[in-house]
């Protein structure tokens, strides 16, 4: 099951909103998706970044894929950690795996993400 | 589409994720989802086991197949260190018949058939006249007059049709591809997983040779053959036979480390052991001996003319104009099938095949060079989505297995 407090794209990203500030990762689904993940590539401090921008890329064994932000806002912080350990995407993606964090420059337009439980609905329609 | 995607990517977009924008090991296929796999698709006698356990399935040359079943990385790490069982049936089967049979293979491959003996196996090739392959193959001889030709599932009709269109005079040529599953038993507790279960003197089985043999009781032949760089054996059976054959080899490997194993891995571990996928290292532009396939290419006086004989001889002695090359990743990037490869920032080709390789966890790949650019050691890039990403030209295989004459690893260890 998908962490409740969390707010989640049609892309498979999910964000942890705390004050001001937006984590973002990938979610477990897409982390199944992809396989053993073994390269991620993540923005510098400070790049801006608007709803839907490419923020950097994760690839597994097989696969390549963009990562899409979720929000708007400068990129304050990012997981340096994970650059060096890519495969915690697979083991722990709503914790270790965090990739970025967001300062938010419009926290209202979070509202239209959607929910852990309307995220669930969308995975299932998506995986018929 | 996410990335400028060139037109060599044929890429796989995975409905389900959207973002997924390359499965960089499906060569010749259009973009198609992973949701559209139930129509159309060619299915193995396997399919609803694979099904069944939970296996991610893609397309691959037309066929619905299994990627990966546990994970992609322990799939090929037990391959090395274990065993793995490929469902490898979509593979196609020809057989060759009757007093003309050998005269007609001499003139459609390119190694020597005549130096095989009753149950010999030969990697070879269907040479065109620009001595580039309409595909590799393996010629096993039955008899003198009897062999039956392995070849790769997405080019079997197109074989067949250039078979037919050379003549067969003298024998019968037949595509017997829906008679066989095709599983692969591979890794160094390969021989010690099969021998209980058949009365063959299994390591009396060379390299390169085959047997008709029973396994648990059901009709095979079994080939100490593979696309692994590692000991083991192809197993030929009925399909009905299939799915009880199958669920019995990993039954009986289960305590050995024996999983079954994906066309992921199966693609990781050949580059791994530098062994060419037709349609991405070599195809009906490159020749045999750009590929490094100069030693399937025979100039015997005995063997008669085949189409690129003199080409491929005069290749062989004066060397190619370019050549396929294994480089390692030095910078941090992932060489992708397509990527455009530099030297001193003048582009010199693509990379042919490209992965991370899970077993020496480096990042590996394939490329056609100028032979002027392909010593060892040569610096390269890789234009990695338009980063340039250095890489080094460096021997291969890529990975060599342990001698075979070592003693097998304790059977505590854990996969």
């Amino acid at each position: 099951m998908d962490p409740s407090d969390l707010k989640y794209t049609k892309d498979h990203e999910w964000v942890r909103v705390e004050g001001d500030k937006g984590t973002v990762g990938i979610t477990d689904y897409a982390q199944k998706q992809l396989g053993d993940v073994v390269y991620v590539e993540l923005p510098e401090k400070g790049r801006k970044l608007s709803e839907h921008d490419s923020f950097g890329t994760v690839e597994s064994v097989k696969a390549v894929s963009e990562l899409f932000s979720p929000v708007t806002g400068e990129v304050v912080e990012t997981n340096t950690a994970l650059v060096a350990s890519p495969e915690a995407i697979n083991a722990d993606p709503y914790g270790k795996a965090w990739m970025i964090k967001v300062r938010l420059s419009d926290p209202k337009a979070l509202a239209a993400l959607m929910d852990a439980a309307a995220y669930g609905k969308f995975v299932a329609s998506e995986a018929k | 589409m996410l990335f400028d995607k060139p037109f060599w990517f044929k890429a796989i977009v995975a409905r389900a994720l959207r973002r997924v924008v390359a499965w960089g090991f499906v060569p010749l296929q259009e973009a198609t989802t992973h949701l559209e796999t139930a129509t159309g698709m060619r299915k193995t006698p396997l399919n609803a086991v694979h099904r069944a356990s939970g296996a991610k399935m893609v397309p691959f040359g037309g066929w619905d197949m299994p990627v990966e079943y546990s994970g992609l990385i322990s799939e090929h790490m037990a391959v090395r260190k274990a065993a793995g069982l490929f469902d490898v049936s979509h593979m196609g089967e020809f057989e060759v018949e009757g007093p003309g049979a050998l005269a007609f293979l001499q003139r459609v491959t390119t190694n020597n058939v005549a130096r095989l003996v009753d149950g010999q196996v030969q990697y070879s090739a269907f040479p065109m006249p620009n001595g580039a392959p309409v595909d590799d193959v393996t010629v096993f001889r039955r008899a003198a007059d009897r062999y039956l030709v392995v070849v790769n599932a997405g080019n079997i009709e197109k074989d067949f049709r250039w078979l037919q269109e050379q003549g067969p005079t003298g024998c019968d040529l037949r595509n017997v591809s829906d008679d066989y599953a095709l599983l692969a038993l591979q890794g160094p507790r390969a021989q010690g997983i099969l021998q209980p279960l058949t009365s063959l003197d299994v390591p009396a089985l060379r390299y390169y040779h085959f047997a008709e043999t029973q396994v648990d009781g059901r009709a095979v032949t079994i080939s100490r053959t593979g696309y692994t760089g590692e000991d083991g054996f192809e197993i030929f059976v009925a399909p009905a036979d299939g799915e009880a054959l199958w669920k019995r080899l990993l039954e009986a490997g289960a305590d050995k480390g024996l999983v079954p194993v994906g066309l992921g891995a199966r693609d990781t571990l050949r580059l791994e052991a530098r062994m060419c996928l037709y349609g991405q290292d070599m195809d009906e532009t490159t020749t045999l001996v750009e590929a490094g396939l100069g030693w399937i290419v025979s100039t015997d006086e005995a063997k008669g003319d085949y189409p690129g004989r003199a080409l491929l001889a005069e290749q062989k002695k004066s060397g190619p104009p370019r050549k396929l090359v294994g480089f390692e990743v030095t910078g941090r990037g992932i060489a992708r099938h397509g990527y455009p490869v530099l030297a001193q920032d003048e582009r010199v080709g693509e990379v042919t095949s490209g992965t991370y390789a899970p077993f020496l966890q480096k990042n590996i790949g394939l490329c056609y060079v100028p032979a002027s650019r392909a010593a060892l050691g040569t610096e390269l890039a890789i234009d990695i989505r338009e980063r340039k990403v250095s890489a080094r030209i460096v021997p291969t295989p890529f990975y060599k297995r342990p001698d075979k004459a070592a003693p097998a690893p304790a059977a505590t260890a854990t996969i």
